[in-house]
C-alpha cells in the first residue's frame, strides 16, 4: 500500500473508531434513549408538540435519559414516531403519538416498567420477534421494501455526522480515493445507476462527458428542487440522511475532477436547508470538505443555493440561469452542460437520490447494487406513495416491482374501488387498472405514455375525475411555462381552456379532436422538457378514460362527482337525522330546517363549497346524509 | 425594518450580479416584500437596470411586491393535496377571510397565497400558516386553524 492510503486509512480510522464509539454507546447505554420522527411530516403531524412533552416529562426524573431526532422512516400516516430504548432491549417504535400517548409510554416503560401500551415493531437488527414483538421491517408497509438509499432515514440523527461515520459513512469515499476518477466511473457503470431526476439518463456517462470536457473550473450540481407537486422523495432523503448526499458529491466531483460543488434547492424546504447547512459545517470541521479531503489531496467546496419557485427550474438549463441569477429559462442543447454549463464551464448535474446512492454503490461495489431491479433498470428507487390509498409515505423497492405490489401490498389498496394511477408528475400519465401488473422501470413506463419521472405516485379511485386531473395539470404547466417558446406557452393554455370547458359542460365532441391534434403540435415543437411532455397527463387520461370525457361533454355529468359546476349536492332524507350541523357550517345558508326533523338543501342557494358534505361525513351523529351526484 | 437593504448590500460585492436572487431572497426575509425602493438600491449596487430586476424577481413565484399581512397563509395546490380536495378548501377559504391569493385581507391579518408542494404529501391536504404546517386540513377544520392566528 503506498503511502497516500496509508495516510488516508489512518485519519479516517481516527474518525471512524470515535464515530463508533458514541454510536455504540447509544445501542448499549445504561441510560434510556428516546428518539423522535422529526422530519416535516413528522413535524406537521405534531411532533414538535410531542418533543416538548417529552422534555416536560423526563426534566424532573432522577434517571438521565437521551431525547434524540431523527428523519422520517416512511410510513407518514403513522406520523408521529417515537422510539424508545431501554438496556438491552431492542429500540421500540410507536406510532401516532401525540402529547398524551407520549406521557404514558414514558410513564409504562421508563418510570413504572409496567409496560403496557404495545409497540408497533421493534428496530433491532434482527428481524426475529422479540418478547412478542414484530419486527417494525416485517409489517405490510416494509415487509416488500429494499431500503438502499434511505437505510439510515429515520434511524440516525442527521444532525451528527458521527452517526452517519458510525454507519460506514464515507467508506465509499474511501473506496473512491483507491480506486482512482476513472475506477469510480467504472464502478458505477457496472451498477447500472440510472438518473433518478425522471429522464434515467447512465450516470457513469454523463460523468465520463464532464470528465472528458475541456476547461476549468468544472461545477457538479446536484438539483434539490423536486418541483414535482406530490412528490417528496429528495426532501425526505436530506432531512434523514444529508451525508449521504454529501459523500455523494464528493465521490462525483472526484470522479469529474471538479472542486466546485452547488446544491440547488427549493425554498419550500426550510428544514431541509438547515439540515444541509449543519452538515456542511460538521464536514468541514472534520477535514471532508474544504482543502486536501483526509489527506487525499482532493479539494472540495459546496454552496447552497436556494430555488425562488419555478417549476422550469427543475430543468438544467434553467437552472443554470437560476443560479447565474437570471429568469431561470432553458435554452437550447446542445451545448450540453457537460460542455457548456455554469459560466461557460463543463458541469454535471445529479439529482439528490441519483448522488445518495452513490456511497452505497461504492461501499457495497457495482455488482452488488446491479443485484437489485430488472436487466435495463438497476437498483432500488424511491417513491411518495400518496393520494387515495390508505398507506401513505415514501417507500424505496427494487425497480421492476410492479404497480400492484406497490399500490397493493404496500400501500394497503385503496377505500374506494381504484382507479388510476399518476406517474412521473406533471410530465407524466394516468395509468387505468390494467396496467396493475406493470413492472415499473423507465422503459415500460414509457412505452404506457408516462413516464419514470422522480417518484411521485398518485393513487386514484372512483371519487377521482379523470378530466379534472388532466386539466390540473395542464393549468400547472402553463402557469409554469417559461413563455420563451410559443407551442409552449400559447398551447398548454388553449389546452387548459378547452379542459375547462369540457368539465364545466360546456364542451362539445370536437374539442377532443382540437386537444389531440393541439397535444402533438406541444409535444413536437417545444424547446425544452416541460412543453415536450406537458401533453402526457391529456393523453393517458383520453387514451385509458375517453368514457369520462365523454359523460362530460354528452351527458354534462361528471361520474366522480368532482366538477363543480356538473354537480348537485342533495340531502337523503331518509338518513337526515336533523342534527343542525351543516345548518352551522353552511356560510350561505342554504339549508334549512328545525332540529330533529331531515333538512332542506336549496340548490339555488347552494355555493357547493363541501362544508356540509363534510361534516355530514365527518360526525357520527349526522350519518352520511348529505351527497354530491 | 428600514436600511437593512443597505446592510445586506454591503455584504454582497456589487461585481457578483449572480447574487441578485440571493439579494432579493435576503431583502424579502427582512422587509417582508420586495419594495420599489428596494429594487432601486440593489439597481445601483449591482448596476443592473430596474426592469431587468423586475424581470427576474416577477418570473419567481416567491417574491411578493406588497407588503404581507401579519399571517401568511399558503394553500397547498400540489398533486396530493388536489385529490385529496385542496381546491375545496382553497375555496372555502376565499369565502373564510374575503380575499384571493396574492392579496391581503384590509385589516392586514392574513395574507394568501399559493404553493406547488410542501413536501408533506402523505398528509394531503395540507396548509401553511406562518412556518406551521396543518395537515390532513379540510373545509370545517379552517374556522379552528385561522381562529389560532391574530
Ligand atoms: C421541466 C423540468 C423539470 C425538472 N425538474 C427536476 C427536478 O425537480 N429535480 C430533478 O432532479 N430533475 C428535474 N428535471 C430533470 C433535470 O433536467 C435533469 O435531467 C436531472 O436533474 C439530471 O439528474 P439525474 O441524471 O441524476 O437524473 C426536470 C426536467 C424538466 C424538463
Ligand atoms: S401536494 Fe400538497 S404537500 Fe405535496
Amino acid at each position: 500500500m503506498n503511502d497516500f492510503n496509508k495516510t488516508l486509512k489512518s485519519r479516517y480510522k481516527h474518525i471512524k473508531q470515535e464515530a463508533i464509539e458514541q454510536w455504540e454507546a447509544l445501542q448499549s447505554n445504561p441510560d434510556p434513549v428516546i428518539y423522535l420522527g422529526m422530519g416535516s411530516c413528522g413535524i406537521a403531524s405534531g411532533a414538535g408538540e410531542v418533543w416538548n412533552a417529552v422534555e416536560k416529562n423526563i426534566s424532573g426524573l432522577k434517571q438521565k435519559i437521551h431525547l434524540l431526532k431523527v428523519g422520517c422512516i416512511g410510513p407518514c400516516y403513522l406520523e408521529p414516531f417515537l422510539d424508545i430504548k431501554l438496556p438491552g432491549k431492542p429500540r421500540l417504535c410507536f406510532n401516532n403519538v401525540d402529547a398524551n400517548r407520549a406521557e404514558k409510554i414514558i410513564n409504562e416503560y421508563i418510570i413504572k416498567s409496567e409496560a403496557k401500551l404495545k409497540p408497533l415493531g421493534h428496530l433491532g437488527e434482527q428481524v426475529e420477534e422479540f418478547d412478542g414483538i414484530k419486527s417494525f421491517w416485517s409489517i405490510p408497509m416494509l415487509k416488500n421494501q429494499k431500503r438502499i438509499v434511505l437505510r439510515n432515514c429515520g434511524i440516525v440523527d442527521p444532525e451528527n455526522i458521527k452517526h452517519y461515520i458510525a454507519r460506514d459513512g464515507f467508506q465509499g469515499l474511501i473506496n473512491a480515493f483507491n480506486k482512482g476518477p476513472e475506477g469510480v466511473i467504472e464502478e458505477v457503470k457496472i451498477a447500472g445507476l440510472r438518473g433518478r431526476g425522471g429522464a434515467g439518463f447512465p450516470t457513469f456517462k454523463k460523468w465520463q462527458f464532464c470528465r472528458e470536457a475541456k476547461g476549468s473550473p468544472k461545477y457538479l450540481i446536484c438539483n434539490a428542487d423536486e418541483g414535482d407537486p406530490g412528490a417528496f422523495m429528495n426532501r425526505s432523503l436530506i432531512e434523514g440522511d444529508p451525508f449521504a448526499l454529501l459523500e455523494g458529491m464528493l465521490i462525483a466531483a472526484y470522479a469529474i475532477g471538479s472542486n466546485y460543488g452547488y446544491i440547488y434547492i427549493r425554498a419550500e424546504y426550510p428544514l431541509a436547508i438547515h439540515r444541509l447547512k449543519i452538515a456542511i459545517n460538521q464536514m468541514q470541521k472534520t477535514g471532508l470538505l474544504g482543502k486536501n479531503i483526509l489527506d487525499s489531496g482532493f479539494d472540495f467546496e459546496v454552496k447552497l443555493k436556494e430555488g425562488a419557485g419555478a417549476f422550469v427550474c427543475g430543468e438544467e438549463t434553467a437552472l443554470i440561469a437560476s443560479i447565474e441569477g437570471e429568469r431561470g429559462m432553458p435554452r437550447n442543447r446542445p451545448p450540453f452542460p457537460a460542455v457548456s454549463g455554469l459560466n461557460g464551464k463543463p458541469t454535471n448535474i445529479n439529482n439528490v437520490e441519483t448522488l445518495g446512492t452513490v456511497p452505497n454503490i461504492l461501499r457495497k461495489g457495482g455488482k452488488w447494487y446491479s443485484g437489485f431491479g430488472t436487466e435495463k433498470s438497476k437498483g432500488t428507487k424511491t417513491f411518495a406513495l400518496v393520494g387515495k390509498v390508505r398507506r401513505t409515505g415514501l417507500i424505496e423497492v427494487p425497480l421492476g416491482t410492479t404497480l400492484r405490489e406497490i399500490i397493493f401490498d404496500i400501500g394497503g389498496g385503496t377505500l374506494k374501488p381504484f382507479k388510476a394511477v399518476q406517474t412521473g408528475g406533471p410530465s407524466g400519465g394516468c395509468l387505468s387498472k390494467e396496467f396493475l401488473d406493470l413492472p415499473i422501470d423507465y422503459e415500460s413506463l414509457t412505452e404506457a405514455g408516462s413516464i419514470m419521472g422522480s417518484g411521485g405516485l398518485i393513487v386514484m379511485d372512483e371519487h377521482s375525475c379523470m378530466v379534472d386531473i388532466a386539466k390540473y395539470f395542464l393549468r400547472f404547466t402553463s402557469q409554469e411555462s417559461c413563455g420563451k417558446c410559443t407551442p409552449c406557452r400559447i398551447g398548454t393554455r388553449k389546452m387548459v381552456e378547452i379542459l375547462e370547458r369540457i368539465t364545466e359542460g360546456k364542451g362539445n365532441m370536437e374539442d377532443i379532436s382540437i386537444l389531440e391534434s393541439l397535444a402533438d403540435t406541444v409535444k413536437k415543437g417545444s424547446l425544452c422538457g416541460l412543453g415536450q411532455t406537458a401533453p402526457n397527463p391529456v393523453l393517458t387520461t383520453l387514451k385509458y378514460f375517453k368514457d369520462e370525457y365523454e359523460a362530460h361533454i354528452d351527458k354534462k355529468r361528471c361520474p366522480a362527482a368532482v366538477c363543480r359546476d356538473l354537480v348537485v349536492y342533495r340531502v337523503i332524507k331518509e338518513k337526515c337525522t336533523g342534527c343542525q350541523r351543516c345548518v352551522e357550517v353552511c356560510p350561505a345558508q342554504a339549508i334549512s330546517g328545525p332540529r330533529s326533523e331531515p333538512h332542506n338543501l336549496d340548490p339555488e342557494k347552494c355555493i357547493k363549497c363541501r362544508a356540509c358534505y363534510e361534516i355530514c361525513r365527518f360526525d357520527a351523529i349526522a350519518g352520511d346524509a348529505i351527497i354530491i351526484e | 425594518m428600514p436600511g437593512s437593504t443597505n446592510t445586506i448590500l454591503e455584504q454582497n460585492p456589487s461585481n457578483d450580479k449572480g447574487s441578485l436572487i440571493t439579494i432579493l431572497q435576503e431583502v424579502q426575509k427582512e422587509e417582508g416584500y420586495i419594495s420599489q425602493e428596494a429594487i432601486v438600491k440593489i439597481s445601483r449596487h449591482l448596476r443592473i437596470s430596474r426592469s431587468t430586476i423586475y424581470g427576474v424577481a416577477t418570473f419567481y413565484s416567491q417574491f411578493r411586491f406588497n407588503p404581507p399581512g401579519r399571517n401568511s397563509i399558503k394553500i397547498c395546490l400540489g398533486t396530493a393535496c388536489h385529490v385529496q380536495g385542496g381546491d375545496f378548501l382553497l375555496n372555502a377559504l376565499q369565502l373564510e377571510i374575503g380575499i384571493k391569493p396574492g392579496e391581503t385581507t384590509e385589516d392586514r391579518r392574513f395574507d394568501l397565497g399559493r404553493v406547488a408542494c410542501l413536501g408533506c404529501c402523505a398528509l394531503a391536504p395540507v396548509m401553511m400558516v406562518n412556518n406551521n404546517i396543518h395537515s390532513r386540513m379540510s373545509v370545517i377544520k379552517l374556522r379552528e386553524v385561522l381562529s389560532k392566528y391574530e
